[in-house]
């Protein structure tokens, strides 16, 4: 039996990992997954060309009322976007809400300004103008970090607002990952954010950032589950994950989900989809780490053991 | 004796032009496609969509006029470079080069055409836009920093950025085409201008230029028509920011690269409308161009058989 599913990149890796575990688990099922962008994930599945879709947003109201029946969204992994830069000798920065408000609205211009050198009292950081990198592609990353911009500043709110792409106030668009990397790498003085994984993967400085609580926390695996576990989730698991409380939890991080009807059309396809989503919650979780992405914390897989219980087929 | 029989001839002549429907039918699919997928933002901006320059996805505002300047300012950066560049290879190729130096010359300029675009964007981040950075633009901001086209902060990625390697990727097909024309002047008109006493530059100019100016400008056109659609290399250098900046140091943005970049992740059914009236626009300017290019071609007045073979 083939299920096919359409949607989010980011994920891409531990889906196509899962896929291929699974067939151990269950040999009768194979899996075929389009990675072709969040976007185009919410497309197929609303037009229900597919079996599950897969996004790294949670839907808006105005797309899920577009859908033949009820939706449920089950959130998988979750993983960072980092501040990375380009600065004489990359010392490790500090940044906080503000700096980083400031940077990306194009207030803050110069690497001495004040509120950098303020957090960064080690670091010695030149009169040099700031370059702010960002993705010019729609991404999940780039939701990510304007979702949290707009949480921590009412101007980026106001102006520019949380979307996969967006009217940016200042700065340079690269493509791709690889492109945002590229260009901090070879730009002086530059600034962006990248996935923490091709941070790590690239071997690229990047910052720690104040959390709500107050705390400089680095970003790794362990504190995007603890802002999963402090986070704010929601019985549709439409939930952001960006500024969560807690002193352990990195601040700008986002969950990935997969979409699937909660009215399944074919049963026999139905059981067996339902069946890889508890292997995936229960056991896929485990293989996460290892493809640096965040687990859900215990507390979030039971509840969404419970929700995939609730797909009838 | 039965005549013989026509139905070969027939059944080639329909099958042909089944064949040449079949591009024209593409042609119209497309652009009604783009028509019908582009509706809801044609009706919603009218005529503002050319004339504005905010492109806000979040409050869902489109306007697409720094992407009609940003394709048509690259464009014309990359032939201002390529052209010359061209033309001059491939005057080298039919008439100075020593025969043995040639085909290899030819071969390697070929190969140039067989680059995959993103492995030349990437080429362009690591590579080109560095040293760009490093050596030609800020030499050209000292010395030419009075002119507004090479003034502000130097970042890389840039329009000129974007320009220059359009320039590289439209090289190969304006030099091979414009070596098969200037190998189609036929020797005559050669040895006619020496006969006059002519040196070798003018022979050049009068007898093969002049002679093929025509088959030239296509050559040219066709570049163009590329020139305007190239988009993963493009993207990739040219910075990506929906500005009309006067400098060529600026990042700009141009209308292919819109798609590419934000295609797949548009939710929103205006969004993808706007990206829709987008292509719309750019099929638009690529038919345009065509007709001036067509318009021009016919008020020149020699022709040659290597320019009927390029129209």
């Amino acid at each position: 039996m083939m299920i096919n599913g359409a949607g989010a990149t980011f994920p891409y890796p531990i889906y196509s990992k899962w896929f291929d575990a699974y067939t151990k688990v269950d040999p009768s099922v194979r899996f075929n997954y389009q990675s072709i962008g969040s976007g185009g994930g919410q497309k197929q599945v609303l037009a229900q060309t597919v079996d599950f879709g897969a996004s790294d947003g949670p839907m808006s109201d105005d797309n899920l009322a577009k859908a033949p029946g009820k939706l449920l969204h089950i959130p998988t992994v979750a993983g960072a976007d980092v501040v990375a830069y380009n600065v004489p000798g990359n010392p490790k920065l500090k940044f906080d809400a503000d700096t980083i408000a400031g940077i990306f609205l194009g207030q803050i211009k110069k690497w001495n300004d004040p509120k950098i050198t303020a957090l960064n009292p080690g670091a010695k950081l030149p009169d040099q103008e700031i370059v702010v990198v960002h993705r010019s592609d729609g991404s999940g990353t780039t939701y990510i970090w304007t979702d949290y911009l707009s949480k921590i500043s009412l101007e980026w709110k106001t102006k520019v607002g949380t979307n996969t792409s967006v009217n940016w106030p200042a700065g340079i668009g690269g493509k791709g990952n690889e492109g945002v990397a590229g260009q901090i790498k070879q730009t002086p003085g530059a600034i962006g954010y990248v996935e923490l994984i091709y941070a790590i993967q690239n071997k690229m400085p990047y910052a720690d950032v104040k959390n709500s609580a107050g705390e400089f926390v680095t970003p790794t695996l362990e504190s995007i589950t603890a802002a999963l576990a402090t986070a704010e989730i929601p019985d549709d698991f439409r939930f952001s994950m960006t500024n969560a409380p807690g002193k352990d939890a990195y601040p700008i991080c986002g969950a990935t989900w997969l979409l699937v009807y909660e009215q399944q059309k074919d049963p026999a396809k139905g059981k067996k989809l339902v069946e890889f989503l508890k292997w995936a919650v229960k056991d896929g979780e485990k293989m996460a780490k290892d493809l640096n992405y965040a687990p859900l914390p215990e507390t979030v897989q039971q509840r969404v053991l419970k929700r995939i219980d609730e797909i009838k087929t | 004796m039965a005549p013989p029989s026509r139905f070969g001839d027939k059944a080639f002549h329909w099958l042909t032009l089944v064949m040449a429907m079949v591009v024209v039918v593409l042609v119209i699919l497309t652009g009604w496609q783009l028509w019908r997928g582009s509706s809801l933002a044609v009706e919603k901006f009218g005529f503002h969509f050319l004339a504005t320059s905010t492109w806000d996805p979040v409050a869902e505002q489109f306007g697409a006029l720094p992407f009609i300047y940003g394709t048509l300012v690259s464009s014309l950066i990359a032939l201002l470079i390529a052209v010359p560049l061209s033309i001059a290879t491939a005057v080298y190729l039919t008439e100075l080069a020593p025969f043995w130096i040639r085909q290899p010359l030819v071969s390697l300029i070929e190969m140039l055409a067989a680059i995959p675009s993103v492995i030349l964007g990437l080429w362009g981040i690591f590579v080109m836009v560095p040293w760009l950075r490093d050596y030609p633009f800020p030499f050209l901001k000292r010395y030419f920093g009075w002119i507004p086209l090479f003034t502000g902060p130097i970042y890389g990625p840039c329009m000129f950025a974007g320009g220059i390697i359009i320039a590289i990727m439209i090289l190969p097909i304006i030099t091979s085409i414009s070596r098969e024309i200037l190998r189609s002047v036929p020797d005559l008109q050669r040895e006619a201008a020496y006969g006059l006493g002519a040196t070798r530059w003018e022979v050049t100019r009068i007898a093969v230029l002049s002679y093929a100016r025509k088959g030239l400008f296509g050559a040219v056109i066709l570049g163009l028509g590329r020139a305007l659609g190239e988009t993963m290399a493009v993207t990739m250098v040219i910075g990506n920011t929906p500005q009309i900046a006067a400098s060529l140091f600026k990042p700009g943005y141009t209308l292919a690269s819109v798609i590419a970049n934000e295609f797949t992740e548009a939710t929103t059914d205006i969004y993808l409308g706007a990206l829709f009236e987008i292509g719309l626009v750019l099929f638009g300017i690529t038919i345009l161009v065509n007709l001036i290019a067509q318009f021009l071609l016919k008020t020149m007045t020699t022709t040659t058989s290597a320019t009927r073979a390029v129209q």
